[in-house]
């Protein structure tokens, strides 16, 4: 089971997720630099199950490194119901347009640094 | 640790000069976590993270920490201690300073902390992440000493491997006896994943054994869930709720009898969950109230009760999120970015928070309960329409699924905070 299953598919683009474990690293390094003060709210909680880190071991994506449209269509459709999902369903219902769109910038960011 | 200590002395020597600044600048500020668990530990990397000139002090008596999710895995045979384990190295790397004593004693006023060894840490804020301490004695007949008779493991650790032990030890035929306190307590669906798991182990090793779980409460978390996996999966579990008796009024650890209003169960395993409060620092600091809980700001997780304490994870009163490692890991985060804006003269920007609880009631069996929070009426509130549990009917490839994403889940969090 290390498909991810669906969100896994959902969320992924070709080529973001083949980046060098070392660029992952660093992009790490700046994420938790100063601009991570201007996080936007929920944001911070996202990585209790998304890891930073490339390495870890589980069937929840990384969030660094996707665009902010692949988060924000995969959040929308959850929260519609239109995209089966185990737990994200019930967590995207939490959040406004505005507050995706802001959590979907911020990821996007991090990746591009 | 001389090193450490002579850097120490010095600060403490500079600090009457750093109390007196009428601003705390960037560069001079400290921030003293105590507790080293899932809230300490991730308040304090976050806040090196977010402003690294920012000095973070951690107080913690342990140089090993034994995480309590997936540790009724390990009573149940399915995985070992040392998977629940880590070492503080990757929070030292972030350069946090690491006190590894207890505090003995916290002075609000002066914004002052004493550690076992007679050393005084002064603070600009200062963080507790005390997690819990069981009520001795709350439980008539169950204190310290009857905990080695009859395990709590609310604590991972030794109490773990003891009731492990003690299941593996017990001759096939016998009755283990579990009871769940009322609310508050640390990990709701804990007692629950519990039972399901030492059900499990008993069907597959000694299904002549019988598991009666006697609950404080008539209604707990993912009830239907479980209840329906139980109805399911475990002829051999009983749950008994309050209104039906469940109520446990004493123990005697001698005999390994449990007692409620109606009967005295004699059993071969007994596993007591009992009462909990705020780690005892918390008295120590002022900042628990009569029930034995810290009242917070739900924005800054700042006491209700002293001013520049801040309290989070399982001491604090968190509104509608639960106790639990993921909760403590999400408020530790806010209440660091909180503390950095407060430092800067900025305001804290209104919060969101997520929890995700997962259970496993069997190998390739999980559930969840979600939520999504946000302040309101002086507490952390549910977001509503957000949340919830898993369906109640749901394919085997679901079940598994949950599964996979709770260790998942365990994999991402321990790197985040430990790694």
């Amino acid at each position: 089971m290390k498909s991810g299953g669906h969100m896994a598919a959902a969320l992924s683009r070709p080529g973001i997720v083949m980046r060098s474990a070392i660029g992952l690293l660093l992009l790490c390094v700046s994420a938790s630099g100063a601009g991570a003060a201007e996080m936007p709210p929920g944001a911070s909680s996202c990585t209790g199950c998304h890891a930073a880190s490339p390495t870890v071991d589980t069937p929840a994506p990384r969030l660094v490194g996707l665009s902010a449209a692949s988060i924000e269509d995969a959040m929308s459709a959850w929260r519609s119901g239109s995209r089966p999902a185990t737990v994200m369903d019930r967590i995207a219902k939490g959040f406004s347009d505005a507050e995706i769109k802001a959590i979907a910038a911020w990821y996007e960011a991090q990746g591009a640094k | 640790m001389s090193a450490s200590l002579s850097r120490r002395s010095l600060l403490a020597g500079a600090s009457a000069s750093l109390i007196a600044a009428p601003a705390v600048a960037q560069g001079t500020a400290h921030i003293v976590v105590i507790g080293g668990g899932f809230g300490g530990s991730s308040v304090a990397r976050s806040l090196k993270q977010l402003a690294p000139n920012i000095r973070v002090t951690m107080v913690e008596p342990n140089r090993v920490f034994t995480a309590c999710p997936f540790s009724n895995e390990v009573i149940a045979g399915l995985r070992d201690l040392p998977a629940q384990q880590f070492t503080y190295d990757g929070v030292a790397r972030s350069g946090v300073e690491i006190d590894f004593t207890h505090a003995s004693a916290i002075d609000a006023a002066a914004k002052r902390v004493t550690l076992a060894d007679g050393t005084v840490l002064t603070y600009d804020r200062l963080v507790l992440s005390p997690g819990i301490d069981i009520r001795w004695g709350a439980l008539r007949g169950y204190d310290e000493a009857a905990s080695a008779r009859m395990p709590h493991a609310w604590k991972a650790g030794e109490q773990t491997m003891l009731l492990r032990r003690q299941l593996e030890a017990m001759e096939d035929g016998g009755l283990v006896v579990m009871s769940a306190p009322d609310n508050p307590f640390r990990c709701p669906p804990g007692p629950y994943e519990r039972a399901s798991l030492i059900a499990w182990y008993l069907k597959t090793k000694k299904p002549k054994s019988k598991l009666i779980l006697l609950d404080a409460k008539d209604n707990f978390s993912k009830q239907r869930l479980f209840q329906q996996a139980w109805s399911q999966l475990f002829p051999n579990l009983e749950w008994i709720g309050l209104s039906k008796g469940g109520k446990v009024s004493s123990v005697d650890a001698n005999t390994l009898s449990v007692t409620t209003d109606f009967e005295t169960y004699k059993a071969q395993v007994v596993n007591i969950i009992p009462p909990q409060r705020a780690g005892l620092i918390a008295e120590a600091a002022g900042v628990s109230d009569r029930s034995g809980w810290c009242p917070i700001d739900p924005v800054t997780f700042e006491s209700r009760l002293q001013p520049n304490i801040h309290v989070i994870g399982d001491a604090a009163v968190a509104g509608a999120m639960p106790k639990s490692a993921f909760a403590a890991n999400a408020q530790a985060k806010v209440c660091a970015a909180a503390i950095v804006a407060l430092l800067h003269n900025r305001t804290p920007q209104e919060p969101r928070l997520i929890n995700t609880c997962y259970s496993i009631v069997m190998p390739d069996y999980g559930i969840s309960v979600a939520g999504v929070y946000k302040p309101g009426k002086g507490l952390l509130m549910d977001i509503e329409g957000a949340g919830g549990t898993s369906p109640l009917q749901a394919p085997d490839s679901t079940r598994k699924m949950e599964a996979d994403l709770a260790l998942g889940w365990y994999n991402t969090i321990t790197r985040e905070v430990f790694g």
